[in-house]
């Protein structure tokens, strides 16, 4: 394999341009395109109408305007477009929702219908528990790898496990697709993922210092540790992507439409993930590492003089 | 040599498992509550407000709210209702296979206050003179229509309001039979309409004791319903809905059946990508696999969890994820043998190796999900809890279970020599 000769320290210079490069497009991307949030952060009300054929848009918006509603998207999906999502910027009470379940029913025939509706209050509430959830999470992860391993290692994990993160994030919102709960809970699963990648490598570096009886203190040093770490763990790293992103890829093609954001977000994740752990967090943490050593040297000599 | 005793007890094992799995997945299965994403349903969170405006809204207050959204779940009948109380003020409810929503969600948020009131909607009597339990549905002699009778504690207050009102005159000599009259409804104003929003105002021209009669304009249906709302209680509270999801059937099945269809497939191309790269070692992992598939259902049925939508794709993920820890020992292993081990000791070096990088990695997982658990929504909650059964789980059939099945093989004999069964080109092995 072409990886396992690659010298990944030779060329970071390429990938942290490459990966800087995204995350300013990303931070761009959501000042101009933001993201499409869904009612479950703002509000509103999101129907589905399931048939057993395509129904006719443009009957579909008649049947809501003549119920006194503006629809704000109407979309189809489905195998065979049989699913029919209504969004309205407007959160409905309860008899609300249920005449306009019964006119549907009687206006095309026995159809199942979905709805769900969220008032602002409720969806402020629940953006804010899912960036708590976020940070809280990152939090615990960092705090379990400085233990586990050293704080340079949890630092750079943690820089790549943001950078996977944000990558999400930039997708969503460079292709506008909708960001509901769900998508929180794929970010999620992805921190907890990815990082597993970046641990089974740096748990090779850890054990390759510790073979290794020279004395590391230059960039050679560090370099040639980390590449052997990488090559020796690339078969595993990319194995288990694999074995994940198989499901995913099906859950994409034949699953529900209701977890596609689910879906697509973890594919995202996923891909980045194991570009993050191989090309990003071992290199930096090498580059890091010298500087610090570096430092410590130049203290050293220094403070016996003073 | 091949010490035979080994093979055999590696074969007995899969027969037991096989026994076992067959017997119990049916019950298990049969066993595993579906969610109202699944089975069609609805959910509704409530912001919950007090009565009287100024009264504070009281942990106490909060529970008789839902001590008494029970009773009126009864009367609806649903298997698996679920009621929790989240934040200071608000109730969540979630009623999964409810047939008839409309109705349902009709008779939860009603306060179910009924109250007698004369022709200028002054208070007369309120619904705490009721006696608990005693509301019923009749049929009156004469007409056959459907009728609501109640009870009242005293006879003596009724007595005393049918004396005041007779003595008024045509058409204000009337009791008018409120069910959650709120400030602004008027009888004169609702008198007019062809649907007034009171239940009944009969003209009032004797006196009356405690046994109060309704004559509304109801079906058998509706008279029933009020019947039981009646029995059930008032609310203590006023209760809005500020989130409900309500999921048709046959969306919910739909959703189902494709998740699951895809989820088998991408589950097959594991299966048989693990056989093509590792082998023997690849079968093992798979037979660990089953096992694991089983036990996380098993035990997320035990828990009385519910499955949800993003619970299947947990599931699902989760095989992905638990192959991680076969690929991460079985490549340790390879890795030991092209060093030069023996099939043995590369077996015993690889799996003590590999065990601290396995924990470390399913341990992160495991902190994601619980924050996720803690700040989830119910559906959300489903994947977290899935999340982390399958974690635990991973650990004891690809960990130990795998290593363990494969033990039997390795101290056996019966892959001396045989790096090419676990994957290792003969080539590849360098001399020791």
């Amino acid at each position: 394999m072409m990886l396992k000769h690659f010298d990944f320290i030779k060329h970071r210079n390429i990938f942290f341009t490459i990966s800087i490069v995204l995350t300013l497009l990303g931070i761009l991307s959501l000042f101009i395109f933001k993201l499409n949030l869904s009612i479950d952060f703002t509000s509103g009300t999101r129907i589905d109408v399931t048939a057993n054929k395509a129904l006719p848009l443009t009957k579909v918006e008649q049947t809501m305007s003549d119920l006194g509603y503006q629809t704000e998207q109407t979309v189809q999906s489905g195998q065979n477009n049989q699913v029919t999502t209504i969004r309205l910027n407007k959160e409905l009470n309860r008899t609300q929702s249920a005449s306009i379940s019964d006119r549907l029913k009687q206006d095309f025939g026995n159809v199942d219908v979905s709805m769900s509706t969220v008032s602002p209050q409720v969806g402020r509430d629940l953006a804010k528990k899912a960036l708590y959830a976020v940070i809280i999470a990152s939090l615990f992860i960092i705090a379990y790898v400085w233990i586990r391993f050293e704080f340079l290692q949890g630092l750079t994990a943690v820089i790549a496990l943001i950078h996977d993160a944000f990558f999400i994030i930039t997708v969503f919102s460079l292709l506008h697709i909708e960001v509901n709960i769900l998508f929180i809970s794929a970010v999620l699963t992805i921190i907890g993922y990815s990082i597993n990648d970046t641990i089974v490598t740096f748990d090779r570096v850890r054990e390759n210092i510790k073979l290794s009886k020279k004395r590391l203190s230059t960039l050679e040093d560090f370099g040639h540790i980390v590449n052997q770490s990488i090559h020796q763990t690339i078969t595993r790293s990319i194995n288990t992507v694999l074995t994940v992103l198989f499901p995913v890829i099906t859950l994409l093609i034949f699953g529900s439409e209701s977890i596609r954001t689910f879906t697509i977000a973890l594919f995202v994740g996923l891909l980045c993930g194991v570009y993050s752990s191989i090309f990003i967090a071992c290199p930096l943490w090498a580059v890091l590492k010298v500087k610090h050593l570096a430092k410590r040297k130049k203290k050293r000599t220094i403070q016996p003089q003073s | 040599m091949v010490k035979k005793g080994r093979i055999i007890s590696f074969f007995v094992i899969l027969v037991v498992l096989a026994i076992v799995i067959g017997l119990t997945a049916k019950p298990i299965v049969n066993n595993i509550k579906l969610g109202l994403d699944l089975k069609g349903g609805f959910e509704v969170l409530y912001q919950v407000k007090p009565l009287k405006q100024g009264d504070k809204i009281t942990s106490g207050t909060l529970h008789n709210a839902v001590t008494a959204i029970e009773k009126r779940i009864n009367v609806i009948g649903v298997s698996e209702p679920s009621i929790s109380i989240e934040g200071n003020d608000r109730i969540r409810v979630a009623l999964p296979g409810v047939k008839d929503e409309k109705s349902a969600r009709k008779l939860l948020s009603t306060t179910a206050n009924l109250t007698f009131r004369d022709s200028n909607d002054k208070l007369m009597i309120d619904g705490s003179e009721l006696e608990p339990g005693k509301a019923k549905m009749e049929f009156q002699n004469t007409t056959n229509q459907p009728i609501v009778t109640l009870q009242l504690k005293s006879s003596k207050k009724m007595e005393q309001v049918t004396r005041t009102i007779m003595k008024k005159t045509i058409p204000d000599n009337v009791l008018v039979i409120w069910l959650d009259w709120h400030k602004g409804q008027t009888y004169k104003e609702e008198s007019k309409k062809a649907k007034p929003a009171y239940i009944s105002a009969p003209r009032v021209d004797e006196e009356l004791g405690k046994n109060v009669m309704i004559q509304g304009d109801f079906t058998t249906q509706e008279a029933k319903n009020l019947a039981e709302l009646l029995n059930a209680g008032s609310l203590p509270v006023k209760m809005d809905e500020i989130y409900s999801q309500s999921v048709g059937p046959q969306f919910g099945k739909d959703s189902m059946v494709q998740t699951l269809y895809g989820g088998t497939i991408g589950v097959a191309i594991i299966f048989l990508f693990m056989l093509v790269f590792y082998r023997f070692g690849g079968l093992i992992a798979n037979i660990t696999l089953c096992a694991y598939i089983y036990a996380v259902i098993a035990v997320f049925v035990g828990l009385q969890a519910v499955l949800t939508l993003p619970g299947i794709a947990a599931l699902i993920l989760g095989i992905g994820m638990a192959v991680d820890a076969n690929i991460i020992t079985l490549e340790r292993i390879k890795d030991e043998l092209r060093s030069g081990k023996s099939v043995l000791s590369a077996f015993r070096a690889g799996n003590h190796r590999s065990f601290s990088t396995v924990l470390d990695s399913n341990l992160t997982t495991i902190i994601a999900a619980a924050v996720l658990f803690v700040f989830g929504t119910s559906a959300v909650r489903g994947f977290a809890i899935m999340l982390i059964i399958s974690n635990v789980v991973t650990f004891i059939t690809s960990v130990f279970g795998a290593r363990w099945l494969l033990g039997l093989w390795v101290h056996g004999r019966a892959l001396d020599k045989k790096p090419g069964l676990l994957g290792v080109k003969k080539g590849d092995v360098h001399d020791a």
